[in-house]
């Protein structure tokens, strides 16, 4: 247990000054968005597809009020609901498509590197393909393909978009594991298992997973601020998640486009203000960690030395 | 390269080139200050080659990097170095950098690292010269550089080969004569030969032997390898935890080894004429808090009890040199009782090194 | 898996217990990326050529050579882990070079390697508990609790005691003369019979190195083991071994037993090394003749014996060629000024063409008469060097003139007193000894 909470604790045992509190800053923002996800239900005073309330309709395109604090939209939604269960749905596309990218591209990567050869020339070749194609562009496609292609239910929508953002971010860990797999596999004590009988499964998984997986969290972190971005520009263009499915800020942001023109601000901007802020405190967290992790980025903490005065007698 | 093996010369002329007084290098950790080096003193004659001895953790590429002003970030020294009359570590870093290369110089373990892979070796050989002499023509490089490698055992012929297209010993040559070929007063060489093959070795601690004829440089050789020291020095100094505890000519030192941690230390040697295995109990101590007394009481199979408590006071040893320790004196400064043998806690495998 | 109990002394029978015939192990050349991009030919290593060894049961044998010398690679092939390319290594009837690898990884741990780098060796991510329990866990031992008790009981016998002080460490917590003993530990805690310990005590302090070379001693005693002891350090061979090897790119040039090599060494390499060793005793300081050059590069490795171009007695049979010629006539040059080497390099003119191994090659740029000269001149230098013996004729041809060497004899291991050596000093007829 103690060497749990010592490992959720070296980020900021081992930072000091701006990159702590790129860190401190950045988890704070993302557990606001956390809990909101997570208490959506009890926090937001609608529920996102709600038009009406005690048998009375809302009024369309209402300036923010008592009522609705941030306004209604068009659709008579209620823009602060839409806005905290828009984090719900940001949160789950993103944990998904990581869990899916991790669960994928990591045993790919180690495979990969540990066996060489013509596996690994085929997966790279594969992956570097997939890595130079505009990763927007291969969401579209992939949006397409896989809307109305999966079982239908509530969660199809998110499911699909997350396995097209998985997609897209699968090359980036399958090449950190397997280069980090290249190097590590030559140090002796990956040796020194096989001299005491070690298979190769029990090498990756023993050996050479725990050495290799260090900067996952760090990718993850990073591509999640990213895959906040996609997901939003998807919802844009109206791929992906329906309105009726679930609350999504991109698509919201698409509606709000109308409004614009007609003075109406309140509709695009707090969608448009959860984007910037989830975005901004997810890439602090991936900075703040990157600098803990890495060791080519982290710096020594240095304190001044004190020397004591001489002693007399030496 | 066979070298008739004479008697090397033991040059006196009085006046030191490079003299130590009461330096210190420490290091600053969260836990503490680190204090590798804490109050040395030693002198070094012109051509002279001291040999720096010491189980590792002990200070000795510290000092060296501390004599040279290469020292990282976070670390802090004081005392006085004087080279040729000036103060070198009070001075400017500007005025340091131009002491380096010119009339210091440094020879590292690892030479693949510190050339570049990209430069010709005659590159590399214009580039210092160059940054210390800018007047130099390119001949008069060419004559120079030659010259120094014509030393080093390395054919002209490959004045144009890039550093990879050596071998590991001529690396290390190569280094060498780039180390002097501005023929510095005082070269310090940091474990110059623990990477290389045992002939490989035998042929640069030649070299080493060799250097103070043919270039007159102070060389402080730093080596945990005894049998190098006997073999290419002409004075040693002993480290243990940041201190030297003894010093003088190799002759005397080995053959009369008057503190504990120098027998202790060639006794340990493994040679060719090792009948039984001898060991130091325990590791070197943690320099952020060194034991009090002397560093060495806990593994000292001679410590008194004046040991554990007074720090000792450097004396002029028998035969020349310098010693700290209770057992040579002075008797008149240890406190009634200091004698006793002083009772040593078993020391497990755990405080190993 | 038919298998003696475990951690008994093996009994002492008379049967060698690794017999290792006619071994090679080569190795395609990747090469590094710089000899890549630089185009450099890939060629193959014979990193092991032709070696024999008989391991008895208990005795300590020294493979004792510079690196190169394909001392590393023996003893990983006997694990398995560099495989056979010719030959074979016998283990209690069974031929390793010829094991599947389900059947080598069984057999692992009977055969058990100690490394040089003890920071290396071990996991970083491992605690010293899983780092040597996990031998046991590989070979199927799955209860945790199982583990422990004999992870303990090898942690006392590595000395590393009290062991609830180390079960929970990770190698970076330790020293290295702690982290050696953890290696040693989970080597010896499958219960084998063959150690092979490459340069053991190599990365260690000199204070550290007697205690680490006493616990193999004392682990020999009580386990019954057999070490192959690899190291480039005579000094602790002789103290160490029975039963010494001296290799050199790839072969054993000289094996017999510890006194026998060192009252009398043969071989002209065995020689050298004990020149080589410093002695900490100042009084002690021996004249030095010490061979020049390095380890030739294994993939093109000297014609004859691969130790002539460094060897002071070789003779004109040992397999002079071209590239002694070039060594030759560089070293030369190291002595002379600038202005006699310009004018000198003039008349040889092309000198890389000698890096291409032949017993007959061509040098000069300015007429056979100057060609001549200069070789005079190198050879009034000069006039001991052995290359003078190896060369048969010297003929005018084109603007220089051509130099012919004798056709080498690669010497085969023959008997020679007490030992085996491989040098043409040493034919089967001597009767010597």
């Amino acid at each position: 247990m103690r060497k749990v909470f010592k490992a959720l604790a070296k980020p900021f045992t081992e930072t000091a000054g701006l990159a702590r509190w790129m860190l401190v800053i950045g988890i704070v923002i993302t557990a606001v968005f956390v809990i909101c996800a997570i208490f959506a239900p009890l926090l937001a005073p609608y529920g996102f597809d709600q038009t009406s309330a005690d048998g009375v309709q809302f009024v369309k395109r209402e300036a923010p009020s008592g009522d609705h604090v941030f306004g209604t939209d068009r659709l008579l939604f209620d823009v602060l609901s839409r806005t905290i269960w828009g984090a719900r749905t940001a949160i789950e596309v993103v944990v998904l498509s990581i869990v899916i990218c991790v669960f994928v591209g990591v045993p790919m990567g180690l495979i990969s590197g540990y066996y060489g050869g013509w596996l690994d020339r085929i997966l790279l070749l594969i992956m570097d393909a997939l890595f130079a194609f505009p990763s927007f562009l291969l969401a579209i496609v992939f949006a397409f393909l896989l809307t109305n292609k999966l079982p239908s239910g509530g969660f199809s929508g998110v499911l699909a978009v997350s396995l097209s953002l998985s997609v897209i971010y699968v090359p980036q860990y399958y090449r950190v594991v397997r280069n980090t797999t290249v190097s590590a596999k030559e140090a002796t004590y990956v040796e020194a298992a096989r001299a005491i009988g070690a298979s190769d499964f029990v090498i990756m998984r023993r050996y050479l997973f725990g050495n290799v997986v260090q900067s996952v969290p760090v990718i993850g972190t990073l591509n999640a601020a990213d895959a906040i971005l996609t997901l939003a520009g998807l919802g844009f263009l109206g791929l992906g998640i329906q309105s009726t499915e679930a609350a999504e800020w991109g698509h919201d942001l698409n509606r709000a486009l109308a409004d614009a023109g007609s003075g109406i601000w309140w509709t695009g901007l707090y969608p448009g203000l959860a984007i910037v802020l989830l975005v901004t405190g997810l890439t602090l967290v991936g900075e703040g960690l990157n600098e803990t992790i890495n060791p080519t980025l982290r710096r020594r903490r240095l304190l001044p030395v004190v020397m004591t005065p001489r002693e007399g007698d030496r | 390269m066979s070298v008739e093996f004479v008697e090397p010369p033991y040059v006196d002329s009085g006046e030191p080139v490079i003299s130590a007084r009461d330096v210190r290098v420490w290091y600053g950790t969260t836990r503490g200050a680190i204090r590798a080096v804490d109050g040395v003193s030693f002198d070094l004659a012109p051509g002279e080659t001291l040999g720096l001895v010491g189980e590792s953790g002990c200070g000795k590429s510290t000092l060296g990097r501390g004599l040279m002003g290469l020292l990282p970030q976070g670390a802090k020294r004081d005392g006085e170095v004087w080279f040729k009359g000036r103060e070198i570590l009070g001075m400017k870093a500007k005025d340091n950098y131009r002491l380096r290369g010119h009339e210091l110089g440094m020879i590292f373990q690892e030479p693949l690292t510190r050339l570049n892979p990209l430069m010709r070796i005659s590159d590399h050989f214009e580039e210092s010269i160059k940054q210390h002499d800018p007047g130099a023509t390119k001949d008069a490089i060419r004559a120079r550089a030659l010259e120094a490698l014509r030393l080093m055992g390395i054919p002209p012929t490959r004045y144009r080969s890039y550093p990879h297209e050596f071998s590991g010993g001529m690396r290390q040559r190569l280094m060498i004569a780039l180390a002097l070929v501005l023929r510095p007063s005082f070269v310090v060489a940091d474990e110059p030969t623990t990477a290389l093959d045992v002939l490989v070795e035998a042929q640069i601690v030649q070299i080493l032997n060799d250097l103070r004829r043919n270039f007159h440089t102070s060389l402080l050789l730093i080596t945990h390898n005894v049998g190098i020291v006997a073999e290419a020095c002409d004075r040693v100094a002993v480290m243990y935890a940041g201190r030297i505890v003894e010093q003088g000519r190799v002759t005397d030192v080995f053959e009369n080894p008057q503190h504990p941690y120098t027998r202790e230390l060639l006794r340990s040697t493994i040679s060719l004429n090792t009948t039984g295995l001898n060991f130091i109990p325990g590791s070197p101590p943690d320099l952020v808090d060194p034991p009090d007394g002397c560093r060495f009481h806990p593994r000292c199979p001679d410590a008194m009890a004046v040991c554990a408590t007074k720090n000792p006071v450097t004396l002029d040893r028998v035969g020349g040199g310098r010693v700290e320790c209770w057992l040579v004196g002075p008797h008149e400064q240890i406190p009634p009782g200091g004698t006793q043998p002083l009772k040593q806690e078993e020391l497990a495998v755990a405080d190993e090194a | 898996m038919p298998t003696k109990p475990e951690a008994t002394p093996t009994t002492t029978g008379t049967g060698p217990i690794i017999d290792v015939r006619d071994l090679a192990v080569h190795f395609g050349l990747r090469g590094s990326s710089l000899a890549r991009l630089f185009g450099r030919d890939a060629g193959t290593v014979k990193a092991v050529d032709g070696v024999n060894l008989t391991l008895a049961r208990g005795e300590v044998v020294g493979l004792v050579g510079e690196s190169g010398s394909g001392k590393s690679t023996l003893g990983r092939a006997l694990l398995g882990l560099a495989p056979a390319t010719a030959g074979s290594i016998v283990f209690e009837g069974q031929d390793l070079a010829t094991l599947s690898r389900r059947r080598l990884r069984d057999l692992r741990r009977h055969i058990q390697m100690v490394f040089q780098d003890p920071s290396a060796a071990l996991n970083p991510a491992m605690t010293v508990e899983e780092a040597v329990g996990d031998a046991l866990r590989v070979h199927g031992m799955r209860s945790a609790e199982e583990r422990r008790v004999k992870v303990i009981d090898a942690l006392e016998r590595v000395g590393l005691s009290p062991v609830e002080l180390f079960l929970e460490k990770y190698p970076r917590d330790l020293s290295g003369g702690q982290k050696q003993r953890v290696v040693m530990a989970r080597a010896i805690i499958t219960g084998p019979s063959v150690l092979v310990a490459d340069e053991p005590i190599s990365m260690l302090d000199m204070s550290v190195r007697a205690k680490i070379l006493q616990l193999m001693l004392d682990l020999k005693q009580d386990l019954g083991l057999t070490y192959v002891y690899i190291t480039h350090d005579l000094a602790s061979a002789k103290y160490f071994c029975d039963r010494i090897a001296i290799m050199y790119l790839g072969r054993i040039v000289e094996i017999g037993a510890t006194e026998e090599i060192f009252a009398n060494p043969r071989h002209p390499y065995t020689k050298a090394l004990l020149r080589a060793i410093p002695d900490p005793d100042p009084g002690r300081q021996l004249p030095r003749d010490l061979p020049r050059g390095e380890v030739p590069d294994a993939a093109a490795p000297p014609l004859g014996c691969a130790f002539h171009p460094r060897c002071k007695e070789a003779t004109p049979t040992c397999g002079w060629e071209s590239r002694d010629l070039r060594t030759l006539v560089e070293a030369h040059w190291t002595r002379r000024s600038p202005d006699e080497y310009g004018a000198e390099r003039a008349v040889v003119g092309d000198i890389d063409h000698f890096d291409k191994p032949a017993t007959s090659t061509t040098l000069g740029a300015q007429g056979a008469p100057a060609a001549r000269e200069f070789l005079d001149r190198v050879r009034i230098e000069a006039p001991d060097d052995p290359i003078w013996g190896g060369i048969e004729s010297i003929t005018d041809d084109g603007s220089g003139v051509r130099v012919h060497f004798h056709e080498g004899i690669d010497p085969a291991l023959r008997r020679a007193g007490g030992v085996e050596v491989a040098c043409v000093l040493y034919p089967e007829t001597s009767t010597e000894g």
